[in-house]
């Protein structure tokens, strides 16, 4: 049974209305009408402009379930993954537990480490670049070493991991410092009465309490190193002969849809991303019910 | 006691030695990008013997040489420009939109509070084919209004802001009922004054979000005119990208205004940062 709106109520849903419309309506035109045309248009072949779309039906996808380029690219990505994620929070963790007690500098230590939060991933990656360089680079000068940090395809996934890992450390520990602020300082008094040691409090104490604020952390940074795509596209050269053995699932779809002009390829690239994303998703919401201490 | 307080002081300095290291790290490639900008391209790549400070003078004038021959002050201008504009659309509509999701009983609410969550679940490449064909079909590509265009509303910021909103306390606004205020009174009035703290942090997020992008601005804006100082640097790298001193001074460009900006209001980034835990 519904209940008929009083004119109080009629009023205010009016202004509620009024209030949400720019953003419904530019999510709805911005995002909404995009996912379908996007669907659309990976059963299509693209003509020029998004003009004359032919249907295909599955072609698209059985091209691109087809072409090991996908698989590769996925591989890649995940790799990297492997090496922000963890290594980016680890060393965050670290230095948040270092900063979070009373030292001296410590606002002056937390500006370097976010420094590269603020810096685009463009000039990063471009500084980068050169410090890699295997002839000038400053990194084989100081190790007296002819590394070919991000020519040889057994090394620059890592390389580029290595810029991932140094970019992201200053975003995660500020997270992790503001968790760590929640936790009630008694809890460690307490535990130092009781004779355990920092190590064990931190095993004890902080790992468990800080389980919501590292679940954040660990779900939005899959996802974001998932769709890596600037540090790929800014050091990989398109001549670059470990460009296969690093290129991620995005510069694959960026170079398909805008360098080839192949929307229709790009799209179904796009779908297949989407479908990682989501799965990856779903499996870790599930794993939050397990893992994350609820106080 | 006295072992208590000398225990104490190592771990003070050992933690001292870790951090000390770690900004070692995050430094060098800054240290490194700025002391090449300033050498001639011959020394940048003398390796042998290896210096690490120019020998050959100090080569300020590298700056004014990129400054001047890649139309800096364009890519400056254009930034600032789409930063503005994106600031400015994601915190109007999304003060708005986050005030009737935090406080507004309508009917619909949770289909369209759903709409916003959504949006932020799936990737942003699903969106970028569609978007742009719209801006190339508008006839928008290479205009302010290309680069602003998927930044008009932000379902993140509705979001954040709806969080701010719900917990300010509810007879804030009961008085003003009392009072006679209507809705939009007590909205302009009461209530966005009590969440500043929310926009600032959608704004600073916003404005890094912006400043970071490359694919969009690459993709809508090919032109050196009318491109940002992401894809303008994507650009240079092409043309010149064994010029090393001219690269980095480029680069040491292209991030000073946000360095600066953030050494400046660092509490407001930090804490913008930490609250909105958005995915830059």
């Amino acid at each position: 049974m519904k209940k008929k709106m009083t004119e109080a109520e009629k009023r205010e849903a009016r202004w509620a209305y009024l209030f949400v419309a720019p953003t419904i309506i530019g999510l709805l035109i911005l995002n909404f009408y995009p996912i379908f045309n996007t669907v659309y248009q990976s059963f299509c072949k693209t003509g020029d402009f998004g003009k004359g779309n032919v249907f295909v039906g599955l072609a698209n996808y059985s091209k691109v379930l087809a072409a090991g380029e996908t698989w590769q690219s996925l591989w890649n990505t995940i790799k990297y993954a492997l090496i922000e994620v963890p290594f980016g929070i680890v060393i965050a963790l670290i230095l948040a537990v270092l900063l979070n007690k009373k030292i001296a500098g410590r606002s002056f230590y937390r500006t370097i480490f976010f420094l590269p939060m603020v810096c685009a991933p463009a000039a990063v990656a471009m500084v980068w670049k050169w410090l890699y360089n295997t002839q000038f680079g400053l990194l084989n000068n100081i190790f007296h070493s002819k590394i070919a940090w991000i020519s040889d395809p057994k090394i620059a996934w890592i390389s580029i991991g290595i810029i991932g890992v140094w970019s992201i450390i200053g975003y995660n520990m500020v997270l992790f410092i503001s968790g760590l602020q929640e936790i009630p300082g008694d809890y460690y008094e307490a535990a130092s009465i009781d004779g355990a040691n920092g190590l064990r409090q931190f095993f004890s104490i902080t790992v468990p309490l800080l389980s919501p604020t590292t679940f954040f952390i660990v779900q939005t940074r899959i996802i974001g190193a998932l769709t890596i795509f600037d540090l790929m596209f800014m050091v990989m050269d398109k001549t670059n002969v470990a460009l296969p053995k690093v290129q991620s699932i995005v510069y694959l779809f960026y170079q398909y849809s805008f360098t080839n002009g192949n929307k229709g390829y790009g799209a179904t690239i796009v779908m297949v991303l989407l479908v990682f994303i989501m799965a990856l998703t779903w499996i870790l919401q599930q794993a939050e019910k397990k893992i994350v201490y609820h106080a | 006691m006295e072992s208590y307080e000398a225990k104490q002081r190592m771990n003070t300095i050992l933690t001292h030695i870790v951090l000390i290291i770690m900004s070692f790290i995050m430094l060098v490639p800054f240290a490194w990008m700025i002391l090449t900008a300033l050498k001639t391209n011959q020394e940048s790549i003398s390796v042998n013997p290896f210096y690490i400070l120019p020998h050959n003078g100090w080569h300020w004038e590298n700056f004014g040489t990129v400054w001047k021959s890649y139309n800096f002050i364009t890519l400056y201008k254009n930034t600032l420009l789409m930063i503005f504009w994106r600031v400015v659309c994601a915190c109007l509509t999304a003060t708005m939109a986050g005030y009737a999701f935090g406080r507004l009983k309508f009917p619909g609410k949770n289909a369209l509070f759903s709409l916003v969550l959504i949006q932020m679940m799936v990737p942003a490449q699903i969106f970028i084919i569609p978007q742009y064909l719209m801006v190339s079909n508008m006839g928008m590509l290479n205009t302010m209004f290309g680069l602003v265009f998927p930044g008009m509303v932000t379902a993140f910021g509705t979001y954040l802001l709806k969080t701010g909103y719900e917990g300010l306390p509810k007879n804030l606004e009961e008085a003003a009922m009392i009072d006679g205020c209507n809705i939009g009174q007590r909205f302009t009035r009461i209530m966005m004054p009590l969440t500043r703290s929310s926009m600032v942090s959608l704004g600073i997020f916003t404005a890094v979000f912006a400043f970071k992008d490359l694919m969009w601005p690459m993709i809508v804006c090919t032109n050196a005119q009318t491109t940002t100082l992401s894809a303008g640097l994507a650009k240079m790298q092409g043309q010149y990208g064994s010029e090393y001193p001219t690269m980095m001074a480029a680069a040491t460009l292209a991030v000073l205004p946000m360095v600066i900006i953030y050494v400046i209001f660092q509490k407001q980034f930090v804490e913008g940062i930490a609250t909105s835990g958005g995915k830059l």
